[in-house]
């Protein structure tokens, strides 16, 4: 298993007795050599995507590591919204019932590889964004969404699957207004799940790597994998990082200063 | 270390966490639309070659341990739309493939797919995804040694299955609303489903076995191109062994030929590179 996903897997392979040196382009050459594209999707099926979708209504998400404090900063912005009159739709990651019951066994019984943990959840984001996201989307309703696609690329190259690959199987995805990514250092989200759990489960804490035998140590080395690919993403998609360590009260201050002007913006627009 | 066998790659970005060098075994997929006989030529085929001695695992379409209830209940709630349609398909498949085909190759099985991407793409296609996203989605399947395609046309078809078994309501693609009853709608998507599988053909190089014939026809043109195929791996496998003994057997010369003689010169260095 490797330890790593490399960077830039380049071999170069030098022929002795040659003219000179012949420069061997690994097929396993990662993405991330090339710059990411800045919208997500490709293809026909974005294609298809956007023009099925007609957005009228906005599409704010929260993206950070387990314990980032993303899922309070979106609650504060849900009752926000709400307060001036927006209409808002919440949706949570992993939630759709279409999986629910194969991601259950899976995960009771350590059935899943990197791949299928992968395409679970993008079957559970399939039936969310089709049912859950675009129809409020298209009612003009905003739509806040805790982890979108951008959980799925950290966790699951993490776990070891293709960059290129998992970025490929989401290309059907919407791409969002505004995400904001809550970023924090390893040791105060680690602290704050194990502080507030009496156990870590078993997919959670990456066991299924073979990374350490210990639950904590585990979780540990999986989330810091994890938010290297969040930082590496943050400048290619155009995240709003937000200081995750700061008060609740003043990262809550800038997202809703962010929002604002999300929606200035459209009420310019549609004057216009 | 070098690969003995470039035989063995992935159609797309393939599994990076799994060594797939080690398969030793063969990989036959059986495809063709639905009712065409396909289940009853892979039992047959497998009772043959159990019978020449050659172990045999056999995997069927949404017959995972992780997915079989989902996409049961899924389809008989009919709340399936085409990305999660596709997306079920390949999870599936995805469990089959590292649970089931891939550690029976490594220990080296036949293995016989009763269907494989291609009927995913298929399916996907003809309800509207982008052919290079559900491709590029199956990217960590393995391409197989062989694939049997049983062609017919729907309107051969058609009256076989009703004698038969008759149709069910995702056999008849009713989920996309092509015609009024059962049976326009039947025709229609297969048609569709038979033109995409015939595209593939070419592009894909199967093997066409004309399934209009009877079952026993098919089979004995079924059994001839396998046969061809362990044989030609048979030889394979046996060169392969042979390349990686020749070194071996080279060094020992070269040992021999140290020990006899004062002077290290050799030939069996030079004949190395």
């Amino acid at each position: 298993m490797p330890d790593s996903v490399p960077i830039c897997n380049t071999d170069v392979t030098k022929v002795a007795g040659g003219q000179g040196a012949i420069i061997k382009v690994s097929s396993k050459q990662s993405l991330r050599c090339t710059p990411l594209p800045t919208i997500v999707g490709h293809g026909a099926q974005a294609a298809r995507s956007a023009k099925t979708t007609l957005q009228r209504g906005k599409l704010i998400v929260v993206e950070g590591i387990d314990g980032s404090g993303k899922s309070t900063q979106i609650q504060l912005l849900h009752k926000w919204l709400e307060a001036r009159g927006h209409q808002v739709f919440f949706t949570e990651w992993n939630s759709s019932a279409l999986v629910r019951q194969a991601t259950r066994r899976g995960k009771r019984k350590n059935l899943l590889t990197p791949t299928t943990f992968s395409l679970l959840h993008a079957t559970d984001f399939a039936d969310r964004l089709t049912y859950h996201i675009i129809p409020y989307l298209k009612a003009g309703m905003t739509v806040l969404a805790d982890r979108y696609i951008y959980t799925a690329f950290a966790r699951d190259i993490a776990r070891g699957v293709d960059p290129r690959w998992v970025r490929d199987l989401y290309a059907f995805a919407v791409k969002p207004d505004a995400v904001f990514y809550f970023k924090v250092p390893l040791e105060v989200a680690v602290d704050r799940i194990v502080g507030a759990r009496d156990k870590i489960k078993f997919y959670e804490a990456g066991m299924d790597l073979g990374l350490s035998q210990d639950p904590v140590e585990s979780f540990r080395l999986f989330q810091g994998k994890v938010l290297d690919e969040y930082n590496r993403m943050a400048p290619d998609y155009g995240f709003q990082v937000i200081d995750g360590s700061r008060s609740i009260n003043s990262q809550q201050q800038k997202v809703r200063e962010i929002v604002a002007r999300l929606f200035e913006r459209r009420r310019l627009v549609e004057t216009k | 270390m070098k690969p003995t066998s470039e035989s063995r790659r992935f159609i797309g970005f393939g599994l990076p966490y799994t060594n797939v060098q080690d398969l030793k075994g063969t990989l036959i997929t059986i495809e063709g639309t639905d009712g065409v006989g396909r289940s009853t030529q892979v039992r047959l085929l497998k009772e043959w070659l159990e019978v020449q001695g050659y172990g045999v695992i056999e995997t069927g379409w949404t017959r995972s341990e992780l997915m079989s209830e989902t996409i049961g209940a899924a389809k008989a709630g009919h709340n399936l739309n085409q990305l999660t349609f596709s997306l079920l398909y390949a999870t599936d498949f995805a469990d089959r493939l590292e649970k089931i085909v891939i550690p029976a190759l490594r220990s080296g099985f036949v293995v016989i797919a009763d269907r494989y991407v291609f009927t995913a793409y298929a399916r996907s296609i003809v309800r509207g995804a982008d052919p290079s996203w559900i491709r590029s989605v199956f990217g960590f399947a393995l391409v197989p040694d062989l694939t049997l395609y049983l062609k017919i046309d729907a309107d051969t078809l058609i009256p076989r299955m009703l004698k038969s078994r008759g149709i069910d309501y995702w056999e008849a693609g009713m989920d996309m609303h092509l015609g009024i009853d059962l049976f326009e709608s039947f025709r229609k998507y297969q048609w569709r489903l038979i033109r995409e599988y015939n595209k593939m053909s070419r592009e894909f190089g199967f093997v066409t076995v004309d399934a209009s014939r009877g079952v026993e026809d098919v089979q004995a043109r079924i059994r001839r191109r396998v046969q061809a195929l362990l044989q030609e791996r048979k030889t394979q496998a046996l060169t392969e062994s042979l390349q990686t003994l020749r070194p071996l057997l080279f060094d020992e010369e070269k040992e021999a030929g140290r020990r006899q003689e004062t002077a290290p010169q050799s030939t069996a260095g030079v004949l190395q590179t």
